[in-house]
């Protein structure tokens, strides 16, 4: 018998500004945290959170992570001079996409001005792709397994699947997880805007006919992950529980998702496999929705052929559309942003759908958000997160 | 060229560079361990780099071992410049 995993704490810095519930809350109100074609985190400021030497210890992601952490943990009643369990049964494991692009590129300029002598001795420790998971596991002094998982724009939806695991498995009594992503430099913003992926309007409007790629975000978000038993034990009040994921690979094409969304599809039905459930029992889908062409189509494919006649009554909404592309810390924001709706028995919006395209078919819930129809039952819904190399994962979270 | 070597150059260039690694100017005294002011591996690789820039002198590996204060550094840039 595998433990049952719940979600005690959660906190995220986003667009729409510092706070899960700001967050959440702004988004059920149709409100865009998209700035001319970007959704930077223009409310966070470190030195609001962080002492001199954490801040200039950490690359933003890092900084992402740290702030949305005690977030989490102050949610989840955790005391950090006093951890709920022994600190070498709790585990962190954070995803990201690219890790410290900002730390490598200025390290790069310095480099190219200034020489190798002038190279800052920081430069490696600020940008490798698990610093974050590190940096959490210092500050809150976790001894059990820790690392980054790096799957682009599926990262953090991969760490929380792997923290899950962890304690269904018994490896860990508790793992702080998520993801964060700070890559709103020149290279990658360049990077991404050759690479065609990248809307040309600055508009985010997922699985509209209009749609033109997605729009450039950064933030993060962190989760306090517990066995449910010893949760229990401590008096915690779960806000939600992990039933599950489901992980596939396209193994099709280094950028564009297999077009008709097979893998997706599989990732799906492995996911209420693996959480026990029929495509009936779920009341809501957090779509990956990222506003490109492809992604949109395959992704609404994918939930038609995993859920059947079940797919023409879900509302299908992505968070992509009030706070753009998170890209790593995409997954564990929206599974944020999904606890904090299915709480409130409510699909938030689909900011600026307007435009039914042919075949694309599933009520997306434009313009607002509107009640669940559960009749009283548990509110589970399916957060999808889809990534550049072809990695596919899907989370089931109950309420 | 690199600027005059004297314990008081030496003394204001750390007790300039220390704040910025969030270290509370108020503590910064010859006398002052660095571990009391929180300096560790990774800023003393910074200091050593800004100290290399104004005078010229390398603070490397072993050196780590042999400096427990500020007044420790200073003495090493001071007779290695000399």
């Amino acid at each position: 018998m595998r433990r049952e995993v719940v979600v005690t704490g959660v906190g995220a810095v986003t667009p729409l500004g510092v706070g899960a519930r700001t967050l959440y809350e702004r988004w059920r109100a149709g409100e865009s945290g998209i700035e001319n074609g970007l959704a930077a985190a223009t409310k966070f400021d470190p030195t609001d959170h962080l002492s001199v030497k954490e801040a200039r210890r950490a690359d933003r992601f890092s900084q992402f992570a740290m702030v949305a952490g005690d977030e989490a943990l102050q949610a989840a009643g955790w005391d950090r001079d006093d951890l709920p369990y022994d600190r070498a049964r709790i585990g962190c494991v954070f995803g990201t996409g690219i890790g410290g692009i900002g730390t490598l590129e200025r390290g790069k300029e310095i480099l190219l001005e200034q020489g190798e002598s002038k190279v800052p001795p920081l430069s490696v420790p600020l940008m490798m792709g698990n610093a974050a998971a590190g940096m959490l596991s210092m500050r809150y002094g976790l001894l059990g397994n820790s690392f980054g998982t790096v799957s682009a724009c599926s990262a953090s939806a991969h760490a929380i699947a792997q923290a899950t695991r962890m304690i269904q498995y018994g490896d860990a009594d508790a793992v702080i997880t998520g993801g964060s992503e700070a890559a709103l430099t020149p290279l990658s913003k360049a990077a991404f805007a050759s690479l065609d992926a990248v809307s040309k309007s600055g508009i985010s409007r997922p699985f509209d006919a209009r749609r033109d790629g997605f729009v450039m975000g950064e933030g993060g978000a962190a989760l306090v992950l517990e066995d449910a038993e010893k949760a229990s034990e401590r008096g915690a009040e779960p806000l939600a529980k992990v039933r599950g994921f489901g992980a596939t690979s396209d193994a099709h094409h280094l950028t564009a998702p297999q077009p008709e969304g097979v893998g997706a599809a599989a990732a799906i039905r492995l996911a209420l496999k693996d959480a026990g459930l029929e495509p009936q029992d779920i009341s809501y889908v957090n779509a990956h929705g990222t506003s490109t062409p492809l992604n949109d189509r395959a992704e609404t494919m994918a939930i038609k052929d995993a859920l059947g006649e079940r797919a023409a009554e879900v509302p299908v909404s992505s968070t992509k559309s009030a706070i753009g592309h998170l890209l790593g810390a995409a997954g564990a924001v929206e599974a944020t942003a999904t606890i904090l709706a299915l709480r409130d028995r409510i699909a938030p919006p689909t900011l600026g759908w307007e435009e039914r395209e042919e075949g694309m078919d599933l009520d997306y819930v434009p313009r607002e958000a509107h009640p669940l129809n559960i009749n009283g039952g548990p509110a589970i819904a399916l957060s999808n997160a889809f990534g550049f190399g072809g990695h596919n994962v899907v989370l089931c979270l109950e309420v | 060229m690199p600027a005059t070597v004297t314990p008081d150059t030496v003394e204001a260039t750390i007790t300039e560079a220390l704040p910025q690694f969030g270290v509370d100017p108020s503590e910064i005294s010859c006398d002052a361990r660095l571990e009391d002011l929180d300096v560790d591996s990774l800023d003393l690789a910074e200091l050593s780099q800004i100290l290399e820039d104004e005078y010229g002198v390398q603070l490397k590996g072993e050196d780590a071992k042999k400096i427990s204060t500020v007044g420790d550094v200073i003495d090493l840039v001071v007779s290695r410049a000399g």
